[in-house]
This record gives C-alpha cells, structure tokens and sequence, in this order.
C-alpha cells in the first residue's frame, strides 16, 4: 500500500486538501501571531519604568538668577535655568550665528516653546539635558567670553564629547556635528514657582 | 526550484527533509501513547522561548530574586504570561515525559536495536531532574530554599568527601547568593545545552532504526520493491497532521491549567514558596514538587541516611538498565504474559502511590506504605529479569495490526 | 493495555485524596469574590486604615489598584497614599506600597517583624486570613493583652477590637488519643464593637478579598483571557482533526 498511497475511493481530493492544509495554515498563524504579542510586548517599559518616568513635581522658588539646577524625567537630565534679562536681550544677537535660531523644528519643543526664548516664562528655560549629537550631557558654561569658547562667547552649553555648543535657550550653532536644538520636554507650571515635568499643558 | 538546488549543492537541506520527514517511514498503527514524543519536543521549545524571555526580567541575586519575581508578574507588561507558562511547561515536560517513558515500558521500546535511545532518554530524564530542581530554587521562596537545602544535603551522605562536595556544590556554607548564581548559569544555559544535545542524540538514534508501534512489529521486515516497508507511511504529511492535532488537544489541557490553576492547589506553585526565604526559618512541611516525589518518598522510607541515598539513587540507576534486565524477545505487551502485565501495573501504582506518600507527613503507618511500595517498586525489575528469560508469551503477528 | 486504563483510573482517584491534607484549627471559608469591585473597594478602605501603616504590600502599586478597581488615581491618594518617600518628595501614585517601619524597629516593638502582606493570600490562603482575623480573644498573659486561637501567641496586637469588641474563649476537654486536651470551641463575647457581629463578617470578607486581589492582581485578566485561547483552540483543532481526516483516508 505504501506504494500507492491512496484513499479508498482511489482518488485524492487534492482540492480539499489545498484548502485544508490552507486553512489550517492560516489559523495556526493567526494564533502563532496571538502568542508573539504577549512576548514582544514584554519588551515594553515595565509599571517600574513607566513609574520613573512619571512626571516630576519641580519647585524652582530658591532657583536664583544665571544658576542651573538639574532634575531627573525619565532617568533623563532635565535642566531648568533662570536667565537674566540681559542674557533674553543677547539670545536675540545670536540668532545669526545658529542653525535654527526660530525653533523651525517642530520635534525639538512643544508648541508652547516654539518662541524666541524657547520658554513658557521668558527667564525660565526649561530643556532636555542630552546632546542632540550622539547623547553626550553637554555641560553648563554660562561664563561671557569664556577663554575656551572664544570671546565672542555668551553663555551656553558645551558639549566635551564632540564640541558642539548651544545658547542658553537650547539652540546649536553654527558648524557644529549636533544637528538640531536642544529638546524642550513637555512641561508646565501649576503654581508661579512650581513646574511639572513631563505632562502638557497651557502656554503661560 | 533553483535555489533549492544551490542550497542543496552546499548544504543536505532535501535529504534532511527526506531522512527525518518525507521518507522517514513510520509504523502505521501508533495509537494515543505515541503522542507524547512530539509532545515532550514541543514543551522543550515552549520552556526554552518563555525562558529566554524570563531572563530579560529576572536578578538572579539573593537580594533580589524574590521580588524580581514578583515584579514579573506585576510590572513587566504580559509577564505573568510568561512566567506561568514556565511554571506550567515544567509540569507538563513530565507529564509527557512520565507517560512516553510508560508507553515505551508497555511495547518493549527500549529493546534491541533501541537500547540507545532508551539509555539517551534516561539521560535526558536525568538531566530534565536537574534542570527542574535547579529551576525550582531560582523564584528564592521558602520551598525553594529549603527543598533545594534538603537535595543538596543529600549529597553529604557520600562517606568521607559528603560534607566538602555539599560545600563546593553549595560555594557558601548555607544556600546563599553563589549558590542561586550558579544554579542559573546551569539552569540557563548549561542544561539547555545538554538536553538539546540529548534530544538529538535521541531522535538520531530513533530514525537510525525506525520506530517501534504498539505490536512491537519491525517493519523494516517487511518491504516492497521500492525498500519501502510495507506497513510503514512517511512522517510527513501522515504524522506531521496527526501530531498538530495531538498538540492542539494537549494546548487546551496545557491552557486550563497555565489559565485557571497555575499554582495547581499549592501542587505546582507550593504555598510556601510565596514567603521570601528564610535561613533562619524552616517552613513547617516540606515536600518536592509533585514530579520529584516517587523518590522522594523512597528517601524517606529508608531509615538510614546513606542508605536511604543509596536506594533513592538505585531507584533511577536501574532504570537505565531495563533493556538488558527484560530478557523477554517479544516487545509489546499485547503479546506477553499476564505476569508481565500485572509487573506492569503493580509498578505503575507504586509510582503513584509513593509519589502520593511523599506528600504526606510521615506518620508511622504511612512510613510502613513507603517501605511496601518501595519494595514492589524494586520488586518490578527482579520479577521482569526472573519471569522474562522464559515468558510464556502469544504468538506475534508478521504485520502491525490496526 | 486495559490494565494500564485501570492504573490511569487510580491515579485519578488518588487526586482528590492528595487535595485534602492540611492540619491545626479548622478555618471558615472566606466569602471571596474577586470579581466584585465594590467589595474590594471596601477592602482597599479597610486595608488602608488598619494594615497598611505596619505592613507593606510592597509588590504592589497604587495606580494599578486604581486601574483595578475602577477608581481614580485621586481617591487612591486620598484612601491610602500618606507618606513622603525616601527623597522627601510626595509619594507617587505609581510608587510601591512600601511602609517606614524598619524590621529593626518592628522586632523591638512586637518581637518579630512584620510581614509584608502583598502575598500573604497565595501563602496561607484567603481562610487562613478570614479567619485568623476574627480569633483574637482577651488574654492578660500577652504582652499586647490578646492572644489568637489560628496563631498561638502571635506578636500582633488586635488592631480591629475596637470594630469586633472583646471575647473570651470557651474551652472544652477533648481527647486526643490517649491524652486530654482543652480545645477552645467557640468565643463568647464579653464586649460589643462598634460593628455587629454580621458588619463584622463582612467586613474582614471585603478585607480578606482585597488581600486575594493583591496577591495576585491579574487573576481576572488571567481567567478572561483563558476561555479565549481555548476558543480559539477548538477552532483549530477542528480545521486541524479535519487535515488529519482527509490524509489518513490514504492510510489502510
């Protein structure tokens, strides 16, 4: 018999078993398919991650002018830096020496931010503490003229890993490997001197 | 086709599919018991992807283990999932690997030509012991500590170097932090290692002689001119739509117990093992997981330490030597005496009956139970190697039957 | 082949056998209902006003409460979030339910530490729980005033005497064996708490099935989406026993 594998009827129904082995195919995939979500989807940040990125409560009352304080989001830096006035009126004389000085790119900041000092309120600037390079944390380099930086320089932020610098609104020079700005991560502000980091809100 | 051809010009992908599938020919007449083969590959499968998938989550830390757990079944999207399905595939690997053992003790499986495969499945056997018990200690519960506290001193019953290797096994002088270390490098990776080796050992020496069937006819007699045996089918389609059909059955038992009783009445998930462990607090009843406990109780009933060692150790040896133990030439037991088949069976229930006694406390009237069925469990291979030489056994067919 | 049907049947049998062992005094069965969020809504109040300042149920976080148990974020602050963590920032909703008793602190107050409760349902059971909490009688020896008939002289003050009220145990002489033992039979009340005895029963059932959610929070998911892949299993088994059927008619 095993010569001639056939049924009693002697003749195979080779169209019914296309459409069976089909068929049966098709369900088994779609419940191959079913199981892969619980495993893929165990790659996903965890109630533990999703908890240290929950928003941050920051209170910036004893924050004092030209000063930077650094808060954790996400187990990302997030700086926070009161500017001075004059430091708002020297944004405005840089803007030709930046790539973007009008925050063009809408992926940088939030709607909110989208203005000349990158900012809900004017002195506050509030940004993501990584290079937008290769992920360095550029450091805080507010003094004017620094004698590394040039004497042209007016504060701002400088990266070590591969020199590129920004203003103290986030935004990247000129010639620089960073391509973009600095990220503005949503925020807003539920009292005068009380920031939550990581949720939207209403420009101020 | 042509690129079928390229391949098979550098590497045997065709006649890989044809020696193992398509003309790997098969006794047509496997019945229910045949199953649990293809079953116990698949479960190895599941172990190994949902175990994988633990050890992205898991710390295997003394400080940390406890609550890596439980942050898998809370934090970790769907890893509860996964967990249970591991905890679940442990008890289901022997589950089929019980009853395969037991269908190849009914037809005389492991008789010759299959005394390989019959030694490279007890070494499997052997290995899946390893593998779970070492598995069992990694959750770092209560039972966990303790049951592996227990097996380890186990060791210290060996005269004179017992009390250095319980030492060196356990690298601290209780349970500790390196002995949960190293139990997951072999649980992981070591002893995946093993059983894979093992398992293709197995299947190789299996499709080097053909399969055996419940007749425990050798096909391979009988073949027509093309050399192909007459009762023989090839695997694929035959048994590759038949053993979907076995998996899809065994899925939905699989699937009421990972979805409705995943700790199994305190069976598969014990009790105790929900407390962190303890060095200083022993949990008041101890008993091995349901698959360790026909030993187990072997153990118990002997009331000398070496001793009881020694048995619980003779218990598994000389299952290795049942190809050469059963003298009989006939291979199933639909063919064999009814002496053969009540050795059977008196068998089987002490197995159960010792891995029932296992879980209870040890009273004296059940300790006495252990010692009697410990004894019919031995009293199996004496009366198989007395009984077998001359069998009075019914004439076997030239043919499988249906 | 039918001698081993009959072994099968055996060890069938002996299943239920092996389900029953379990000693010391006999317990109620707790009134569980994992399914009625009111209830554990009531037990999460309960939890939160009587367990949760001592013990920790440190698996556990608030929000998933919340989403559990269809309440806001907000009422799950207000019902059971009053700490500051370590960093002295307001705890958050997606923290753990940890407490600020050290085990150093617990050992020298109650002679042992406490617990930590977020899987004390899985390790003793819900009628373990149920009731234990309710076997606390008056007795003078202890150091808390109170001593349980399920756990002999635990270190547990009865933090719920105020809602049972004071009782004293009725003891009887049973034989066991040979020896003669005084066996507490039942209680007798010899002060009223702010709760009936039927309050009282229903609210340690709230308590105890809060403790039975938290053990294992996605017993209901689990359940739910058990009956699905099972569905989904017949299906396919019958497309898959139809493919078996139609290649086996070439099987003689």
């Amino acid at each position: 018999m095993s010569t001639d594998m056939k049924p009693d009827s002697g003749v195979v129904d080779t169209k019914r078993r296309r459409f069976l082995v089909n068929s049966t195919s098709v369900v088994a995939a779609v419940g191959a398919g079913f199981v892969a979500v619980p495993f893929l989807s165990s790659w996903m940040p965890s109630e533990r991650a999703k908890n240290a990125g929950a928003p941050v409560e920051v209170d910036i009352s004893k924050l004092e002018e030209g000063r930077l304080m650094v808060v954790e989001w996400q187990s990302k830096p997030v700086w926070i830096v009161k500017r001075s006035a004059k430091t708002l009126t020297d944004l405005v004389s840089l803007d030709g020496t930046l790539s973007d000085p009008n925050s063009e790119n809408v992926d940088q900041q939030p709607e909110y931010a989208q203005n000349a000092n990158r900012s809900i309120k004017p002195e506050i600037s509030v940004l993501v503490g990584i290079c937008t390079h290769l992920g360095c944390s550029p450091t805080f380099r507010p003094e004017i003229g620094a004698a590394d930086l040039g004497a042209d320089w007016l504060g701002g932020f400088f990266c070590p890993c591969h020199s590129s610098k920004f203003d103290l609104a986030g935004r990247v020079y000129q010639g620089v490997p960073a391509p973009t700005n600095l990220v503005v991560p949503p925020h807003k502000y539920v009292s005068d001197n009380v920031i939550i980091v990581g949720v939207d809100g209403e420009a101020a | 086709m042509s690129l079928m051809n390229w391949i098979d010009d550098r590497f045997p992908a065709t006649k890989m599919w044809n020696d193992h599938l398509a003309k790997y020919y098969t006794p047509k007449n496997f019945n229910f018991w045949y199953f649990f083969g293809s079953l116990a590959l698949m479960v190895l499968v599941i172990q190994i992807i949902s175990g994988i998938f633990l050890t992205m989550h898991y710390k295997p830390d003394g400080a940390m283990a406890f609550a890596s757990v439980e942050y898998i079944m809370r934090d970790v999207p769907y890893g509860w999932l996964i967990r249970y399905i591991h905890s679940t595939g442990a008890t289901a690997f022997f589950v089929v690997v019980y009853l395969h053992m037991l269908r190849g003790m009914m037809y005389g499986s492991y008789k010759k030509p299959r005394e390989l495969i019959w030694l490279f499945g007890m070494f499997i056997y052997v290995a899946l012991m390893a593998e779970a018990f070492m598995g069992y200690l990694l959750p770092w519960g209560q039972m966990s500590y303790w049951g592996a506290q227990v097996i380890i001193s186990l060791f210290g019953a060996i005269p004179v170097i017992g009390d250095d290797l319980t030492l060196w096994i356990r690298g601290d002088f209780v349970i500790g932090d390196a002995t949960l270390n190293r139990f997951f490098a072999l649980h992981v990776i070591a002893l995946p290692f093993v059983l894979v080796f093992l398992v293709v050992a197995h299947i190789l020496a299996l499709h080097e002689v053909g399969s055996n069937n419940p007749d425990g006819v050798e096909i391979k007699k009988l073949k027509d001119a093309d050399g192909v045996p007459l009762d023989g089918i090839p695997f694929h389609p035959y048994y590759s739509v038949k053993d979907i059909v076995g998996v899809v059955v065994f899925l939905f038992f699989f699937s009421i117990v990972l979805f409705y009783f995943p700790d199994g009445g305190g069976y598969l998930l014990e009790h105790a093992n929900f407390i962190a462990s303890d060095p200083l607090k022993t949990p008041e009843h101890i008993a091995p997981v349901w698959y360790f406990t026909p030993f187990y109780a072997i153990l118990r009933a002997v009331p000398d330490k070496l001793m009881g060692v020694g048995t619980m150790g003779a218990a598994i040896v000389v299952l290795f030597f049942l190809p050469w133990i059963d003298r009989c030439k006939v291979k199933s037991i639909r063919y064999r005496s009814i002496v053969f088949k009540l050795n059977l069976l008196v068998f089987g229930v002490s197995f159960v009956v010792l891995g029932w006694l296992a879980m209870q406390p040890a009273t004296e009237i059940l300790t006495m139970f252990s010692r009697i069925f410990t004894f019919l469990y031995f009293a199996f291979f004496v009366v198989l190697f007395v009984t077998s030489k001359n069998e009075k056994t019914k004439p076997v067919p030239d043919r499988v039957t249906s | 082949m039918k001698s081993l049907v009959k072994l099968l049947i055996i060890a069938v049998m002996l299943t239920p056998v092996m389900a029953a062992a379990s000693g010391g005094a006999k317990l109620l069965k707790a009134p569980i209902d994992i399914n009625d969020k009111e209830s554990l809504r009531r037990g999460a109040q309960a939890f939160g006003d009587y367990c949760y300042s001592c013990h920790a149920a440190s698996f556990m976080r608030f929000n998933r409460i919340a989403k559990d148990l269809d309440m806001e974020e907000q009422e799950v602050r207000e019902m059971l979030i009053h700490t500051y963590n370590e960093k002295g920032a307001p705890t958050k909703i997606g923290d753990l339910m940890e407490v600020s008793m050290t085990d150093a602190y617990a050992e020298n107050a109650f002679g042992t530490s406490v617990p930590d409760l977020t899987l004390a349902a899985r390790a003793r059971g819900a009628d373990w729980i149920y009731t234990y909490l309710r076997s606390f009688y008056v007795d003078e020896d202890r150091p808390t005033g109170f001593n349980n008939a399920v756990f002999p002289d635990v270190g547990m003050p009865h933090v719920l005497w105020s809602l049972q009220g004071l009782q004293e145990p009725v003891y009887e002489t049973v034989m066991h064996g040979d020896i003669e033992v005084d066996e507490i039979v039942h209680f007798e009340k010899i002060q009223d708490g702010k709760l009936t005895r039927v309050e009282y029963d229903v609210f340690l059932g709230d308590l105890t099935n809060f403790m039975v959610y938290i053990a294992e929070p996605v017993q209901v998911e689990r359940r739910s989406m058990g009956w699905k892949v099972m569905l989904f299993l017949v299906v396919l088994f019958g497309f898959a026993f139809a493919l078996k059927k139609e290649y086996w008619k070439d099987v003689h």
